[in-house]
């Protein structure tokens, strides 16, 4: 049934005020099945606000969005049944076990009790949490927290994905591995919107970038494209970041950095 | 990857089934967390002993002992601490970012608050009987039989009840858990302004009369006529007709506040 839908993303002159300041100003944005666009912007762009338009959190004042074949405002639920978030704002639960969260939210997703369990399991292992499995989130350290929050958007298979600045607070190696499992899930068709203040992660992760501020797109590209219409300066001070990067996981000893990849995962 | 199978397509049903999942959650908190919840259901005893032993010595009351007269006003504060705690987890869940995510969920607003609310039932039961064995074990009874003392435990749960829809209003309208602590420091000049812990014609006439008609009064009196305890004899029409008045306050309160609820949710999309 799902499989049907084209599971792209549109949005259509999105307009958002938040009292009488812009939250959006006719934001408009297409990412094709099966891609990944970096929505790349200052804090106070509107990043947010465009993710939680799209996860049906928050209705816009006007313009359109369909995700998945399914439109944001007169199908909420239809959408929700398609679409993860990995959110600033949106949470665990961390008071129950890593285990326990997976299930509720696979009961939410309305899997019967048996597959939410044998989800969960999968999950954990797949995420490098089956030996935390049964702690409480609370004693999660914020890369397993990360992962547990992206594996737990994952329960119900989504063809869409909606991260929101997924890797901010993260030391680098657990944003290295953050990447690694989105790029896993991009190469089994997923289609991914991510926000980020990184140009770099950008990089990494997307085949489209779009440029947000003031609450509209005001450049989009491939990220080739972008870079070669950025001045020198610019590009100056954002290439300096994965230098700085590079130098804490040397001084940490994490490099040459090791990530649970599928090879070894089947090496175990 | 596996694609995990759909149990159900969104149905008319299928709230029940969701409120059901979300109240299983609160429960599971208690059992990740059983100090706290452990803390929670001893505090009104505290209470109860700090009154009977500590102030109950200079309390006369004329128709009965003190203790027949606290322990159904316990009863009635131990409901209303049940405000103060949903307003916390509500706001608790709202400032985390939980209530965030069970929003991206195919979950309907009514299954969210209800799951709550089914929590909070769950929890008054076991206050209502810690405190009743409190009661017993300081030699509180009931006099009156079976039916009365189940009819007087109902009055109290319907009020928990409203009080809970109260709770969960004010928990998404003051979203984070350091705003919640308002309605803590409130709780208390409003269990006090009432006929829960001493009679209101001990009170100057103004503040008495406010206390008759405060809805812990009107269950308060209602439960000790039910248990067959003191009264503190008043004479208002309140305390004359308290049963019917703690039928009705806690029906007027949900149905102010249910709706404020609900429609404070929907407004989380703003």
């Amino acid at each position: 049934m799902r499989s049907d839908l084209p599971a792209g993303i549109t949005a259509l002159n999105l307009r958002k005020l938040y009292g009488t300041e812009t939250g959006l100003n006719g934001f408009s944005l297409q990412v094709q099945p099966g891609t990944v666009c970096g929505l790349l912007g200052p804090n106070g762009a509107g990043k947010t606000t465009v993710l939680r338009i799209l996860a049906t959190l928050l209705r816009p004042d006007a313009g359109h969005a369909s995700v998945a074949g399914c439109d944001v405002i007169r199908q909420p639920k239809q959408v929700r049944y398609r679409i993860g978030l990995v959110g600033q704002n949106a949470s665990v639960d961390e008071i129950l076990t890593g285990r326990q969260n997976l299930e509720l939210f696979g009961r939410l997703g309305h899997l019967t009790a048996r597959t939410a369990r044998m989800r969960a399991s999968e999950l954990l292992d797949r995420f490098g949490l089956a030996e935390a499995a049964d702690r409480s989130v609370a004693e999660y350290s914020g890369g397993m927290r990360r992962r547990l929050d992206l594996a737990t958007s994952l329960v119900l298979s989504p063809p869409v994905l909606f991260l929101d600045e997924p890797t901010t607070g993260l030391d680098p190696a657990a944003r290295i591995q953050v990447w690694a499992h989105i790029r896993e899930l991009v190469g089994t068709g997923t289609t991914v919107l991510l926000t980020t203040q990184y140009l770099e992660e950008a990089d990494q992760l997307a085949d489209q970038i779009a440029l947000i501020d003031g609450g509209r797109i005001v450049a989009e590209g491939t990220p080739d494209e972008l870079k070669a219409r950025v001045g020198p300066d610019r590009v100056e001070t954002v290439t300096r970041k994965p230098t700085l990067d590079e130098v804490f996981l040397h001084l940490t000893g994490q490099a040459p950095i090791t990530l649970r990849t599928k090879a070894t995962e089947a090496a175990r | 990857m596996s694609t995990p199978t759909v149990a159900a397509t969104p149905g008319s049903g299928l709230w029940v089934r969701d409120a059901a999942t979300l109240t299983r959650r609160i429960l599971l908190h208690w059992r990740q967390r059983p100090v706290s919840i452990a803390l929670a259901l001893l505090f009104p005893v505290l209470i109860v002993l700090m009154f009977r032993y500590l102030f109950g010595g200079a309390m006369a009351v004329p128709d009965g002992t003190y203790t027949d007269y606290l322990i159904p006003g316990m009863l009635t504060i131990a409901m209303l601490f049940g405000l103060e705690s949903v307003t916390l987890a509500v706001a608790t869940d709202t400032a985390k970012g939980v209530t965030e995510r069970i929003r991206t969920m195919p979950v309907s607003g009514i299954a969210v608050l209800v799951g709550r609310s089914w929590a909070d039932l769950i929890d008054a039961l076991a206050g209502l009987a810690v405190m009743v064995t409190t009661g017993l074990v300081v030699e509180w009874r009931p006099e009156h039989g079976l039916v009365p003392t189940l009819t007087a435990l109902g009055l109290l749960l319907w009020l928990r009840f409203a009080f809970t829809w109260i709770g969960i209003y004010l928990g998404l309208l003051l979203k984070t858990p350091e705003s919640a602590v308002t309605v803590q420091v409130l709780v208390w000049p409003i269990g006090f302004l009432s006929s829960a812990l001493v009679s209101p014609d001990t009170m100057p006439a103004w503040l008495g009369a406010i206390a008759t008609w405060n809805p812990l009064s009107a269950t308060a009196t209602a439960i000790r006529d039910l248990f067959g305890n003191s009264t503190w004899a008043t004479h208002s029409w309140a305390a004359n007709h308290s049963v019917p008045l703690a039928a009705l306050w806690p029906a007027v309160l949900t149905l102010i506040f249910l709706p404020l609820a609900y429609r404070q949710y929907r407004l989380l999309a703003r």
